[in-house]
């Protein structure tokens, strides 16, 4: 360097701009965020600061996409970018190319916080957990189109239930604006609705990794979705609040897969057990049936008709004689009957009264009871018991 | 309609597995009349072939849903596969 050399200010902000951005092509830096702001263009600006001293940031739009988070106020973050000069202001700022929270101290705070708000809510509670379906058959996946999960779990499928139709709807699965992909994908697929079950899938990462899943618009999403949602995040010790909402958590993508499908032989054996049992069922109830034909056919009345002949002819006699034995009897008492009323209607006959010495006087042929209703000159008849004689009264 | 609904008209595999279930149970019981029996071990019969036949599929089909232009929905098959 030239002592006392004269620059103009262009000269000397290129100067500086060469020394340094040569000098912090990239760097790491703690600190912590403030005076955040989303410009129109997509473009996030932002103070970097501690507790003395603080730094322009810019974060382009093309990086926010890829960020396991979007960036808040008070977040303490791990930020590597690259310094630039403003040559125009002699201003620096640091042009950020990736920020990570500071340990994950922050992110599970966050975590916590939403577990607890949505917990309160109800909406983990068991009883709103949809049951899946036994047999499905298609079957919508929410993942990266990319990457070993939706290839994981293809082979699941091929290996266990070949009989089934995979519906994707490929998504981000990290950095901003992933969750509001995954939540979009399972809108989706219930305005779709031609699907069995949905699996919402992702491999293992770190916390920042998964960080989509515990985005309060992806848990909102599986709550309300009408299918059965299973999620299926990391690695078996990660837990995400999508997993917390979901009817169903499984450990790993290729988890999930195994859990969502039945494996095709134990189907199959039990299919051909019914077709056992079914035949069983039948034969056993055919071969009853043929007993009891056989034991028709070998029964004596059966064999020998004409002893049922016999047997009904005997009853039939048996019936008659009692029939004639009743007749008789019925006889008998009408005739006893009849006796009886002879001989109360002899009892009354009046010839034996006149034969005692009455006489009995008839006015016109009737019997006249009373000397009143007989008159001077009437003619009457007087019966004996012995002859009539006609007389007048005088 | 902007979506393909499946075939109503054609049982789901597990319309078909319930079905062959309550037959076997029915059969298994023996309290239904013998001809009914025998119709009802045809229809078993056919519905388990049916349900072997569905399993013996040899591949699982991949699609990508997709929203057209119009915003519906449409399966298309996955060329990156």
């Amino acid at each position: 360097m030239i002592v006392n050399q004269q620059y103009t200010v262009s000269e000397l902000n290129r100067r500086i701009k060469q020394v340094l951005e040569a000098g912090f092509a990239s760097v790491v830096v703690v600190g912590e965020i403030s005076n955040l702001k989303h410009h129109t263009s997509g473009h996030v600006y932002f103070t970097l600061k501690d507790e003395t001293s603080q730094l322009s940031a810019v974060l382009w739009r093309s990086r926010v996409q890829n960020l396991p988070l979007m960036p808040r106020d008070g977040m303490k973050v791990i930020v590597t970018g690259r310094i630039t000069v403003y040559e125009v202001r002699g201003t620096y700022q640091i042009d950020v190319t990736s920020i990570k929270p500071l340990g994950v101290g922050e992110l599970q705070a966050a975590f916590e916080r939403l577990k607890e708000k949505l917990s309160a809510e109800g909406l983990f509670d068991p009883g709103r957990k949809k049951p899946l379906p036994q047999y499905p058959e298609r079957i919508g996946i929410v993942t990266s189109k990319t990457g070993a999960v939706l290839q994981d779990m293809m082979h699941v499928f091929a290996r266990r239930f070949p009989a089934l139709t995979i519906l994707l709807v490929p998504v981000r699965v990290q950095g901003a604006g992933a969750a509001e992909e995954i939540a979009q994908g399972v809108r989706d697929l219930n305005a779709f609705g031609n699907v069995d079950v949905i699996i919402v899938a992702r491999g293992g990462g770190s916390l920042e990794d998964l960080w989509a899943f515990n985005e309060e618009v992806v848990a909102r999403t599986i709550a309300a979705s009408r299918i059965p949602v299973v999620s299926a995040v990391g690695h078996e010790i990660d837990y995400t609040i999508a997993d917390f909402v979901a009817d169903l958590r499984a450990p790993t993508p290729s988890a999930a897969a195994e859990l969502v499908v039945k494996d095709r032989a134990a189907v199959l054996e039990i299919l051909r057990d019914y077709a056992y049992t079914m035949r069983e069922s039948l034969a056993s109830r055919l071969h009853q049936h043929r007993e009891h034909i056989g034991s028709l056919l070998k029964s004596h009345a059966f064999n020998r008709p004409i002893d049922l002949l016999h047997s009904h002819s005997q009853h039939m006699d048996e019936l008659t004689r009692s029939m004639g034995a009743f007749a008789a009897h019925r006889y008998a008492l009408a005739a006893s009957q009849m006796r009886g009323v002879g001989q109360r209607l002899a009892a009354l006959d009046p010839a034996r009264t006149l034969k005692r010495g009455y006489a009995m006087v008839r006015k016109q042929g009737r019997i006249i009871g009373t000397a009143a209703s007989l008159h001077t000159d009437d003619d009457v008849t007087i019966s004996f018991h012995d002859g009539d004689v006609p007389s007048r009264i005088c | 309609m902007p979506t393909k609904k499946r075939d109503q008209d054609i049982p789901t595999f597990e319309q078909s597995l319930k079905r062959l279930e309550d037959i076997v149970n029915r059969l298994e019981r023996g309290d239904v009349p013998l001809e009914e029996s025998l119709r009802l071990y045809e229809e078993g019969l056919e519905l388990s072939k049916t349900c072997s036949e569905r399993l013996a599929k040899a591949e699982v089909t991949l699609k990508r849903l997709s929203k057209n232009a119009k915003g519906a929905f449409e399966e298309l098959d996955d060329e990156a596969e």
